[in-house]
């Protein structure tokens, strides 16, 4: 039988799913291509090349179209020598092959005004921001959270406030963080924080509270109480869509990360994404915005294939880069006993 | 079977129930409280006793109060009135004493085989090395030694309730609660877990309460079946119907289940549980007339 591309809740054919996958990059791709290379497709503007005999047109100048063709028009009533220019895009939408020339040779060009970092320098920054207000959040916040999701006791004691202020938007503390932190990377770090530490005991609390009770039961028919019955059973129930909840966490962090770091002195990826708008290098914009979120993408598929290593119980094949890891850690364990 | 003589099944009941008591139920009573402020008793007035060695079923139609029943004897619910005696001695609570196999699988998803059946020693406070040891004796008994390195995923619905079983007794309880335990299996593996459940408890010292809702299992596993009822009229709440003795050899066949005293004996529980479900307390059905149906037939 053919298989269908469309059957209600069934998985394709891994060949399928991996050509999906590959289509989900290259199309938008395409679309890009075809708007950027094909000088039919939109192409609102003009590129003058040649003004000819036109005092308000001027060389490399861009403009609309229409205006272009009416100022042409006038010069040619006029006798005179008619301008030359060709179709091209906005400033704000570069070609792809000139976002790809931007994220290779942004790591190549020093930085505009001396004493600014170079890109690596400013990615660095942003990662150790991130690393830090992330860490602070969750080393503090999956407790709370589990002591939440355990006793109701901690539960009501702390989550109606931390509800409220998970509606306060992050970059609301801005001015507050400066005054108490400082203005170099203590805001930032504590906007991060402010970002994601609510939110966080609010989703470790739910999922603490998705603990199994029946295996609760069982591990109390077994002898186990309090302590022990939060250390070997709801804590390892629950590891597996903890570590998923940090995953997508993450992911906030960074959202936040664009505000926090144009609070004080600016710094890091947003500081290079915005200097490079201010001087119109739209395509090097480009390279930034694709650059968070390839670090994004790379980190939580390598986190994704690290959790199916750390929990092999749950029954998901570990994929051939999981292997690969799996068979790393076997080589180190066994050195480790023949040491 | 019908070949050995009925003196010899009485005697051996009668030296069964001379064994000291294991588990005594006394006047056991429970009742929830409603959302409006009135209660529902689920249970009340519930007294009997499992001897040393016993392998006691319990029986009754649903909403009788069994499931309450076995949760109080584990400790998962307090009873709101009477009390459990273990050994003669008012018990209460969650105690590994107790030994419980439910019937959805509880073994824990991220430990191998081995790791869960030595939980319970571990929490007894038991060295890992011996913990080990004795947790392989117990998974070589129900059989699965091969699989002690397993995650419970792998694992079958039937050989995860032997691991169960195996969990439940390495803890060595007084007495093993089982609450529907192979409810959930197909009937083949059923049968089985049924066989190897009635091996465990000849080669181990076991004390078995086990609770079903079928009956040929009921009669198939026990020495006595203690037989709960639903509420009725007259009675308002699930109450204990009567104690009956099963009046089959040990040990147990497949055969049995066609003999004379398994048939009677089934006849007279389903005599005590149907009694009351009389047709007219059924509400009729709306009669429908499915023409197309009627005349495709026709």
């Amino acid at each position: 039988m053919a298989e269908r591309w469309f059957a209600v809740r069934r998985d394709l054919s891994p060949r399928r799913q991996t050509l999906l996958t590959v289509g989900a990059f290259v199309l938008p791709l395409l679309v890009w291509c075809v708007i950027s290379y094909v000088p039919f497709v939109w192409h609102p503007l003009i590129t003058v090349t040649n003004p000819g005999g036109s005092s308000f047109l001027a060389k490399d100048m861009m403009i609309d179209r229409g205006m272009f063709a009416a100022e042409n028009a006038k010069v040619v009533a006029e006798g005179k020598p008619a301008a030359e220019g060709y179709r091209s895009n906005p400033v704000f939408l570069p070609p792809p092959h000139a976002v790809g020339r931007a994220l290779y040779t942004a790591f190549l060009t020093p930085p505009v005004r001396k004493g600014e970092p170079w890109l690596h320098e400013s990615l660095w920054h942003s990662l150790t921001i991130i690393f830090w207000g992330f860490t602070a959040a969750a080393i503090i916040g999956v407790p709370i959270g589990v002591l939440c999701g355990t006793f109701d006791f901690f539960a009501k004691l702390t989550e109606p406030f931390v509800d409220f202020i998970r509606y306060m938007p992050a970059p609301a503390f801005g001015a507050l963080m400066v005054a108490v932190c400082g203005i170099n990377d203590g805001p930032k770090i504590a906007i991060i924080f402010i970002g994601t530490f609510f939110q966080l005991v609010l989703v470790v609390a739910n999922t603490t509270r998705q603990t199994d009770r029946a295996l609760l039961e069982a591990a109390q028919t077994l002898g186990a109480k309090g302590r022990h019955l939060v250390l070997h059973v709801v804590l390892p129930g629950i590891l597996p869509n903890l570590y998923n909840d940090l995953r997508i966490l993450l992911g906030w962090a960074w959202t936040y990360l664009i505000v926090a770091e144009l609070i004080g002195a600016s710094s890091g990826i947003s500081y290079f994404i915005n200097q490079q708008g201010k001087y119109r290098n739209y395509d090097n914009v480009f390279a930034g915005i694709i650059m968070i979120g390839m670090i994004g993408l790379i980190t939580d598929q390598v986190l994704a294939i690290l959790g199916r290593v750390l929990f092999p119980w749950q029954g998901k094949p570990p994929g051939k880069l999981g292997k690969i890891i799996l068979a790393c850690v076997g080589l180190f364990r066994r050195k480790k006993v023949a040491v | 079977m019908t070949d050995v003589p009925n003196e010899s099944i009485s005697s051996r009941l009668a030296k069964l129930k001379s064994q000291p008591v294991v588990l005594g139920i006394d006047n056991l009573g429970k009742t929830y409280p409603r959302p409006d402020g009135s209660t529902t008793t689920a249970l009340a007035k519930v007294s009997f006793s499992v001897h040393r060695r016993e392998f006691m079923t319990v029986i009754g139609p649903s909403g009788c109060g069994k499931s309450s029943l076995i949760r109080i004897l584990a400790g998962l619910e307090d009873a709101t009135s009477g009390q459990m005696l273990l050994d003669g001695k008012p018990d209460s609570g969650p105690c590994p004493d107790r030994g419980m196999v439910f019937q959805g699988y509880t073994l824990f998803p991220w430990l191998t085989v081995l790791k869960n059946v030595m939980f319970g020693l571990k929490m007894g406070g038991m060295g890992f090395d011996q913990a080990r040891s004795e947790a392989l004796q117990w998974i070589d008994l129900v059989g699965l030694t091969k699989f002690a390195d397993v995650y419970p995923h792998q694992l079958s619905g039937g050989m995860k309730q032997r691991v169960a079983i195996a969990r439940a007794l390495a803890n060595k309880p007084r007495i093993l609660l089982m609450d529907e335990p192979f409810g959930a299996l197909d009937a083949q593996t059923r049968a089985q877990m049924q066989a190897y459940l009635l091996q465990i408890w000849q080669n181990v010292n076991l004390t078995v309460l086990f609770i079903t809702h079928d009956l040929d299992e009921a009669i198939y596993l026990a020495d006595r079946i203690a037989v709960l009822g639903a509420p009725t009229p007259d009675i308002p709440h699930g109450h204990l119907q009567e104690i009956i003795d099963v009046p089959l050899a040990r040990p147990r066949t497949p055969e049995q289940f066609t003999s004379e005293p398994f048939l009677a004996t089934k006849r007279r529980i389903e005599g005590l549980i149907h009694k009351r479900v009389v047709p007219t307390m059924v509400e009729p059905l709306p009669m429908i007339k499915l023409t197309q149906v009627g005349d495709e037939v026709v």
